[in-house]
């Protein structure tokens, strides 16, 4: 450390490229901090559990062409028997919509009839009584429905349930001090109420975008088949038979009845493949500023190394005069590593602010959370490692320039 | 002269080639992936009307009841049956239609395709002469025909081809939901982008298939799409949409010049008084009349992930440059001794800074041409997204020679630093340290 006082009067005589690697260093860090926290988002997002069992799961979702929407609820029962026949169903549903799919329902949800504000956000699905086994979802309080209260209904008009299931992060929005179970709550601006007879572990609502942050976990069950000529059949495999069943689930509808359309894109899919197309823009965004954090690195430290290769090639001669004088190989190391550590200290400084300046803007431009202190702190340990690592090969060359060189005239 | 300097640049870089490469990759890589998010900002913040789209406007009123009431907030989106009607029938604009999407069972004559469900739009006949739609046969259909609720469609050049294999099918029927509809036109190749004229229907998809009279289609009850908001005792229910106080309908006028947009707003106001005292509206009047490129603006059709790319893409390009900046000046001040005894030979500063501009220059002109490389290669990669905006992603004339400027603008300005410092230098004190 006796060092620095004769290396920040060697730093004064090369201010431009002092500021310049600087500089590099607080622009590389405040983008890198800010990258790796909105990968760091991004993959969170992605991670999110939709509540369902998501192996052996599969969905087709199809038309009807010709028929009228008022013979369509037959049509579906119909579907539904062919499709238990089928081996290898364990269980199936036809059901409006599915978390991950990127269409639904959505309403508020108030807890006494005369409330203006609804207390709560929520999705809607609708669908029968199979619709917990073939999710593959918990119970964490009361019932299934039971066979008897399940109705068909036209989606343009929908009824009010008696009873609904619905998911527990409603259900603690509902009534925080948990006792939601068998509670009324009203759906959308109904004045009728209807009773929460179940409460599931966890349910995602459709859609997987910032605007449905908010309740992505609200989610309400409605003992209702929808009819019309749109639907949804969401199919629960035996363990195994899941490939099979894409091509015989498809291949089955078509027998009970050929009026209908299965589009070729996104007709028939796995879950798996539901979740790699939801969430395929999120992995992209991640990756691209994976890449860029990464070539971000990679020139600023192919910048460090070839400014300070030209310095160590500036200074031979007065290293040869050090070490002709008893600086040791260590001594010249270790100046040229200081030297280093000095200029990334000065760069990660002025880069935490920038990275933190970088990160209030994007939030008044972008729906972003605030950047934590921790990423600052990783990035600068970061950096600054990058920056003795860069310096080495370079420091290294220097320590081993001969004393010789000092009675060198060039 | 210029050519003797370039001489001395080329053979200056050779000696170092490493630096050289380096140097010319960090400008290429800023370059190309600046270039690649801005082509694709540009293409996704484009005038989906180049020419007409000033004259185009959003009408938006507010019809609804005093539920939820806050002052200061924008009205609906969209339009109710009863005020879309009446607004039309007015006909206070140039030009002005309703519309709604829709998708249509497409039942094809030929036993060899299977039926299919095609996007639709259900307007009034005003769509195609306002958005100055092209016809490759046939015309729009009339108001006479909006208000017979006339079986008539127009469908569009792809639907024309898969159907009746590109020939004239005007006059011909096509079966949709079980009805027979005569095709009176086909529409030529047109798609703007974005999709402005209603954006719930994802802000850049292509463009519908069928065209169908909006009275038409109530009265066929074709199943319409998108989003609708109701209040009070409205619900979705098909056979009331026309009573119903929801708003799903999407209403466009063409106003030319100022005392017609002024004139319009007036009377939009004029309108909302007029129905509160009729007592259909309950809110204090609440008008708005964006135009085409405003109204994309409000609901920030650009998706944020590509803006916040784009300035991802130009921080990387300064770390670039600030790079590139720092070892061309290492690479000047090294060559002091040489750059002394230019000076000592009676070069003038001038012509050693000209000198040096001409090195760096070299380096980003091999960096655009890298850079625009990289472009091309980005934007291919763009186009095999799926994002519904994926294959317009094409580097038209002016983002190519953006992209050239770009490339050795910043380079010589990241030269301008190291060759200010290095042509500075005491020619007396280089050479007598050699």
């Amino acid at each position: 450390m006796m060092q620095i006082k004769p290396i920040l009067a060697a730093l004064k005589r090369h201010k431009a490229g002092t500021i310049l690697i600087a500089l590099q260093i607080a622009l590389t860090l405040a983008i890198v901090c800010n990258a790796l926290f909105i990968i760091h988002q991004r993959l969170d997002r992605v991670a999110r559990p939709t509540g369902l069992d998501e192996s052996n799961l599969m969905a087709i979702s199809t038309r009807y062409v010709g028929m009228d929407d008022k013979d369509t609820g037959a049509a579906i029962r119909g579907d539904l028997a062919a499709l238990r026949q089928l081996p290898g169903v364990e269980d199936v549903v036809s059901i409006n919509s599915y978390p991950l799919r990127g269409g639904g329902w959505s309403t508020g949800v108030r807890v006494n009839v005369d409330d203006k504000k609804p207390k709560g956000h929520t999705t809607l699905y609708f669908s029968d009584e199979h619709t917990l086994a073939t999710f593959g979802t918990r119970l964490v309080a009361g019932r299934n429905f039971q066979a008897d209260e399940i109705g068909e209904a036209d989606p343009k008009s929908v009824g009010d349930p008696a009873v609904v299931i619905i998911s527990k992060a409603l259900a603690d929005k509902l009534y925080p001090d948990g006792t939601a179970l068998g509670k009324p709550i009203y759906i959308g601006d109904t004045k009728k109420p209807s009773t929460v007879v179940g409460i599931v572990e966890r349910l995602q609502v459709p859609w997987n975008g910032n605007w449905s942050d908010t309740f992505f976990e609200n989610a309400i069950i409605e003992p209702f088949r929808l009819t019309g000529s749109f639907t949804n059949y969401l199919i629960r495999s035996k363990p195994g038979q899941l490939d099979a069943l894409l091509k015989a689930a498809p291949a089955a509808l078509y027998k009970v009845n050929r009026m209908r359309v299965i589009p070729s894109d996104r007709g028939v899919r796995t879950f798996a493949q539901v979740r790699e197309r939801a969430y395929r823009a999120d992995r992209g965004m991640a990756i691209l500023m994976g890449v860029v954090c990464l070539v971000l690195l990679a020139i600023t430290a192919a910048g460090i190394v070839g400014l300070t290769s030209f310095w160590v090639g500036q200074r031979r001669k007065q290293i040869g005069v050090r070490r002709a004088l008893g600086a040791t190989q260590h001594d010249i190391l270790s100046y040229f590593l200081t030297e280093n550590l000095l200029i990334g200290v000065g760069g990660v400084v002025v880069g935490a602010v920038l990275a933190i300046g970088m990160n209030l803007w994007l939030v008044t431009q972008f729906e972003m959370a605030r950047l934590s202190v921790l990423y600052v702190l990783v990035g600068v340990v970061a950096l600054l490692l990058l920056g003795q690592g860069a310096v080495l090969a370079p420091a290294l060359r220097a320590s081993r320039v001969s004393p010789v060189e000092a009675t060198r005239s060039v | 002269m210029f050519g003797y300097y370039l001489d001395l640049a080329l053979r200056s870089l050779r000696r170092n080639r490493m630096l050289t490469a380096l140097m010319v990759l960090a400008i290429a890589l800023g370059i190309g992936a600046s270039m690649t998010t801005l082509t694709v900002l540009h293409v996704l913040s484009g005038d989906p009307l180049p020419g007409a789209s000033s004259t185009l406007f959003y009408p938006q009123i507010d019809p609804r009841d005093m539920d939820g009431y806050e002052e200061g907030k924008k009205p609906p989106d969209q339009v109710t049956w009863i005020d879309g009607m009446n607004l039309l029938h007015a006909k206070r604009a140039a030009h002005q239609a309703l519309m709604t999407g829709g998708a249509v069972p497409v039942q094809p004559a030929q036993s060899s395709i299977d039926p299919f469900y095609s996007d639709a739009r259900f307007t009034s006949a005003d769509f195609f002469p306002m958005f100055q739609v092209p016809f490759l046969y046939g015309h729009a259909w009339g108001e006479s025909d909006d208000d017979a609720k006339a079986r008539v469609v127009v469908i569009s050049r792809a639907l024309n081809d898969k159907l009746f294999g590109g020939k004239d099918s005007t006059g011909q029927t096509l079966r949709v939901k079980d009805t027979a509809f005569r095709i009176v036109g086909v529409i030529d190749s047109w798609r703007p982008n974005p999709h402005f004229y209603d954006i719930n229907m994802g802000n850049y998809s292509g463009l519908e298939d069928v065209f169908v009279p909006l009275t038409t289609s109530g009265d066929v009850r074709l199943d319409h799409n998108g989003s609708m908001d109701c209040w009070g005792t409205g619900s979705g229910d098909d056979d009331h949409m026309e009573t119903q106080p929801c708003v799903w309908l999407q209403f466009w006028v063409q106003l030319d010049g100022a005392d017609q947009v002024k004139a319009y707003r007036d009377y939009l106001v004029h309108y909302s008084q007029e129905q509160k005292s009729l007592g259909r509206f309950e809110r204090p009047v609440n008008v708005a009349l964006p135009g085409l490129m405003e109204w994309l603006d409000i609901n920030k059709v650009v998706p944020g992930d590509v803006r916040l790319q784009t300035w991802l893409a130009f921080g990387f390009l300064l770390v670039c440059l600030v790079n590139t900046v720092g070892l061309m000046l290492a690479k000047f001040l090294r060559r002091s001794g040489e750059l002394g005894v230019r000076r000592a030979l009676g070069a003038s500063k001038r012509e050693v800074f000209a000198q040096l501009l001409v090195e760096s220059g070299v380096i980003g002109l091999a960096g655009g041409v890298g850079g625009l490389l990289l472009a091309f290669l980005g934007l291919w990669l763009v186009r095999r997204q799926p994002s519904d905006y994926a294959a317009l992603a094409h580097l038209d004339l002016s983002m190519l020679s953006i992209t050239f400027l770009l490339a050795v603008g910043s380079s010589l300005l990241a030269g301008l630093l190291p060759a200010w410092r290095a042509c500075q230098i005491a020619p007396a004190l280089q050479l007598k340290s050699q």
